[in-house]
């Protein structure tokens, strides 16, 4: 799982959670993979995202050595800054490991990189 | 998920049972459930009517062994995939598709942060919903749950598009009902209404901004310009049935008609020319 889709994950999908967000990241296993840098499709990413908790994800994962704490301002022409927030949003990958709910410290388990959303019965 | 020639899978058995290991190998080694899987996806990603010029960030909903992904991944878009079969996904995983997958369950709701996504598409998933296959299932309850969850997840003017093979009218009328009370707009999209085989039935929905336009289905443009005629061809038709004469089998009228019926069915036709139906030379 990339740190991108991370930072687009909520657990408010169970029953009783409010914002489910963002969820905390306890991995045993992380990887980097080479992908192409496409500058158009991570400035257009950018305001979508959560900042301060990619800066959290990046910590939990200890990928955070290189990402600036804020977004600086005009980051569109700023191809060193994408750059960075490329490799931690894109090439970064959680392969074992939980993520866990902030609201009711439910695990959700990511094995072979894929992160199992599934639900029990009493939590829908 | 294309239709095995066993009839409707959704009646054999759940989704996460029925897309099996053996299930899932096939839509990596059958050539044929490869090109229909694209086929669709082509055509929902064209309803879509994504930008050209920029990368977009789609939701495939029932990816499975990301098929339709790739195709988005061709067009240059990034996309997440949720699915509810394992072994489906660990497929995708083996063919190394360059995007992102979870596994989840649409009924359960999609489990993302709101404004997230630029677009959604799903080929032949939707009518796994209408199932219950566990006993705290209800399947209204769960489209709702799914396309309200569905719509939060999408930016604002985004389009979903569903490719689906409904069982019967009811079953259609359950799902857009629950899409519309989600707050989504849009409705069917029609590819081929004429043809058994090659008709296709996409759900086109609208998450809010301006109002949009619903798209046409193909193959639908020579039925409207017989509706034109209509009350002309009906006299016709009425005369001719009363002398009791079809154009004979073999005459130019009989060639036309037959041709033109498969066109309207979506099938490869060659055009009509002055050598159409025309006598052959007596040869020796």
């Amino acid at each position: 799982m990339k740190l991108l889709t991370h930072n687009m994950l909520t657990s408010k999908i169970i029953k009783g959670v409010q914002q489910g967000y963002p969820l905390g990241i306890t991995a045993t296993k992380v990887d980097v993979k080479e992908v192409d840098f496409n500058p158009d499709f991570v400035s257009r990413m950018i305001p979508k995202l959560d900042w301060p908790a990619l800066c959290k994800a990046a910590e939990d994962v200890g990928h955070s050595a290189e990402l600036p704490k804020e977004v600086v301002p005009e980051y569109e022409t700023n191809e060193e800054f994408l750059k960075k927030a490329h490799h931690v949003l894109l090439q970064v990958e959680v392969i074992e490991g939980n993520l866990v709910c902030p609201e009711s410290g439910r695990k959700f388990p990511v094995n072979n990189g894929i992160p199992n959303m599934l639900l029990n019965e009493d939590e829908v | 998920m294309a239709h095995s020639s066993h009839g409707r899978p959704e009646r054999s058995a759940p989704p996460e049972i029925f897309y099996s290991e053996q299930e899932a190998r096939k839509y990596t080694s059958n050539s044929r459930m490869i090109e229909i899987q694209s086929h669709l996806s082509e055509r929902a990603i064209e309803l879509l009517r994504l930008p050209d010029d920029q990368p977009c960030f789609i939701l495939d909903i029932g990816c499975g062994s990301g098929l339709s992904g790739e195709c988005l991944t061709d067009q240059g878009h990034y996309w997440v995939g949720i699915d509810i079969s394992q072994p489906m996904l660990d497929v995708a995983v083996e063919r190394e598709i360059e995007c992102d997958l979870i596994l989840g369950d649409m009924g359960f709701g999609m489990p993302f942060k709101a404004g997230t996504f630029d677009g959604a598409i799903s080929i032949s998933a939707l009518q796994w919903l209408c199932n219950a296959d566990k006993k705290f299932h209800n399947p209204p309850k769960r489209l709702y749950q799914f396309f309200s969850t569905l719509y939060a997840s999408l930016s604002r003017g985004a389009r979903a598009i569903f490719q689906l093979y409904p069982e019967n009218s009811a079953q259609l009328e359950l799902i857009t009902h629950q899409a519309m009370k989600a707050g989504f707009t849009g409705g069917l999209v029609i590819d081929f209404p004429n043809s058994t085989k090659a008709k296709k039935i996409f759900l086109c929905l609208f998450a809010g901004g301006a109002s949009q336009q619903l798209p046409k289905g193909l193959g639908t443009e020579t039925t409207i310009e017989r509706k034109n005629q209509i009350s002309f061809t009906e006299k016709r038709e009425r005369v001719k049935q009363i002398r009791g004469s079809k154009n004979p089998k073999g005459s130019k009228n009989w060639i036309l008609e037959k041709k033109e019926r498969r066109r309207r069915q979506g099938k490869e036709v060659r055009a009509d020319t002055k050598y159409t139906g025309r006598k052959r030379k007596p040869v020796f």
